[in-house]
């Protein structure tokens, strides 16, 4: 058997890339418009809220432990050498609070949820499901896609509350059992070292990421092609853009805040 | 078999202008990467009537169903639904009109994350119609397919031709103007076939709907032009050699992209042209 290997012109290629953009852009701009627009499927984003939020719960408080613990004993390793080991509870807090909180859980959820919405629509689409919503009436983007967006931006803030506060209380353990470091003079510092900005940056972080893994999950679901193949690749390709694009991102966001607020 | 209880009678069909057509195609064309599925399509599904419409796979039969209500939109030409133009009408405004048409999926699509029961009365609850009533509904057409036993199972339980029912029963449940079948009876054993061929010719004898069949099985259709649905026995009887069904029945063949013949079955039976001829035989 023989095959022909197709050369794509890079042309083209451009061309689809600029046609997706446009797509993904259209699909995002319309979920947030169908919330000023009945019906609004409470329902439906009470349900996908348990599902993201409580669903993930188990990875977040794994990881926000486990990353707040390792920052801790990383830190330390460098501060011992200068003496300034009290100053680990500043370093967890702010490295938690602003970069590595939201980062970690919208990382973690939007490999957990995009994947799973980008499989769920993709299969709908597949099945002819979305068209059989469509032919009996029901907006797809209004009745599974804008939930989905509402509750991933809503649970993914609170997700990251809860991953900063387990990061804090990881760095106090590795601070307090292998450092030996007062839980006070931990604490202390960790609060006394957040200001209005860090806080901002850290809660503004989460509300974007959510918004961005649900409408990559949910454009590459629904731009399914190619029957069960298609919704695999489908599933890869929205944890893969949903990943890069939250780095991407959290970059410009940061800079965007240092440029408002200033430097530290 | 006691004889189920049929759902009330259709004001909707009554209330439709008697001028114009169900449905109607003009010079309707439509290429995906550039082949040409459909060619400068033209035809018209009269109220009351059903069409049966025929091609090889491929041939763009399904494309045709949705192109109907607007799932897909043609390169050129014109559609018209119940005096409506699909054509021109905003995604927001086909919503309202494919409210009036119902539509039997190839494969069913029934959404497998509801019930039975919720999938039949998914339309009724996005109208806001209360809980008590869309359960006599429902529970009504699941008995006009006989599949009441059903109500509380997932459509991952259900065999092929019970899906296919439960699709049929979704698309009815709001007594639509026009039905449009993509190949109901597609990948079933003879006998499923004749029960979905029996209740597709129940819903037309008794409610007099317009339909759009899309089949590749010439013997369902022309069961269906030979057979009359009887209320009193509750199953499909064949008609008196040389009597006409009630409602007007035609076929519609497609190839090559074009409409090759859109005729009755007298005509499609005493068809000169080859084709035909080799297809009907």
């Amino acid at each position: 058997m023989a095959f022909e290997l197709e050369l794509i012109s890079p042309i083209e290629v451009a061309k689809d890339f600029a046609l997706a953009v446009q797509d993904y852009t259209l699909l995002s701009a319309q979920s947030l418009a169908n919330f000023f627009r009945r019906p609004l499927y409470m329902g439906d984003m009470l349900y996908q809220a348990d599902l993201i939020g409580v669903g993930s719960l188990p990875i977040v408080i794994l990881t926000g432990l486990s990353v707040g613990a390792l920052l801790a004993l990383n830190a330390a390793s460098t501060l011992q050498r200068f003496g300034g080991i009290t100053l680990i509870g500043q370093l967890v807090s702010i490295g938690m609070v602003t970069e590595l909180g939201p980062l970690i859980t919208g990382l973690m959820v939007a490999g957990r949820n995009s994947s799973g919405m980008a499989s769920e629509l993709g299969s709908m689409i597949v099945t002819e499901q979305i068209d059989a919503m469509r032919a009996l009436g029901t907006d797809p983007t209004k009745k599974l896609i804008t939930p989905r967006v509402g509750a991933t931006a809503f649970m993914l803030f609170f997700l990251t509350i809860i991953a900063d506060l387990l990061g804090l209380i990881g760095g106090y353990a590795v601070a307090h059992l292998i450092f030996s470091l007062n839980s006070r003079q931990y604490w202390t510092s960790v609060w006394q070292i957040l200001v209005f900005r860090d806080v901002f940056t850290g809660l503004i972080k989460p509300v974007l990421f959510g918004f961005i893994i649900a409408t990559i999950g949910c454009y590459y679901g629904i731009s399914t092609r190619g029957g069960t193949q298609g919704v695999g690749r489908s599933t890869t390709q929205a944890v893969v853009a949903a990943s890069v694009l939250i780095l991407v991102t959290d970059f410009f966001v940061t800079k965007l805040i240092f440029a408002i607020f200033g430097y530290r | 078999m006691p004889a189920p209880t049929l759902p009330s009678e259709n004001p909707a069909v009554a209330a439709v202008n008697p001028s114009g057509y169900a449905l109607e195609f003009d010079n309707v064309s439509i290429a995906f990467d550039e082949k040409v599925v459909l060619d400068g399509i033209s035809f018209q599904l009269q109220h009351g009537e059903t069409k049966a419409l025929f091609g090889v796979a491929g041939s763009g039969k399904s494309t045709l169903l949705k192109l109907a209500i607007g799932l897909i939109r043609p390169d050129s030409g014109r559609i018209f639904a119940l005096g409506e133009e699909v054509t021109r009408m905003s995604e927001q405004e086909l919503f309202e009109l494919r409210r009036r048409v119902g539509i039997v999926f190839q494969e069913s699509a029934l959404f497998d994350s509801l019930k039975v029961s919720e999938n039949v009365g998914y339309r009724l609850l996005e109208e806001g119609i209360s809980a008590e009533e869309i359960e006599r509904r429902v529970r009504e057409v699941l008995r006009f397919v006989e599949l009441e036993r059903t109500y509380d199972l997932r459509p991952s339980e259900l065999s092929g031709g019970m899906r296919r029912r439960v699709a049929i029963a979704r698309a009815i449940v709001t007594k639509p103007e026009v039905l449009l079948y993509d190949s109901p009876t597609g990948g079933l054993d003879p006998v499923t076939s004749n029960t979905i061929v029996e209740l597709i010719m129940k819903q037309r004898d008794v409610y007099k709907t317009s339909a759009l069949m899309v089949t590749h099985r010439l013997q369902d259709a022309f069961t269906m032009a030979t057979h009359q649905f009887d209320k009193a026995t509750n199953q499909m009887v064949v008609l008196p050699k040389g009597k006409q069904c009630d409602v007007p029945m035609s076929f519609l063949i497609l190839r090559d992209a074009k409409v090759i013949f859109d005729g009755d079955a007298h005509q499609l039976a005493t068809s000169r042209d080859d084709y035909i001829r080799e297809y009907v035989s």
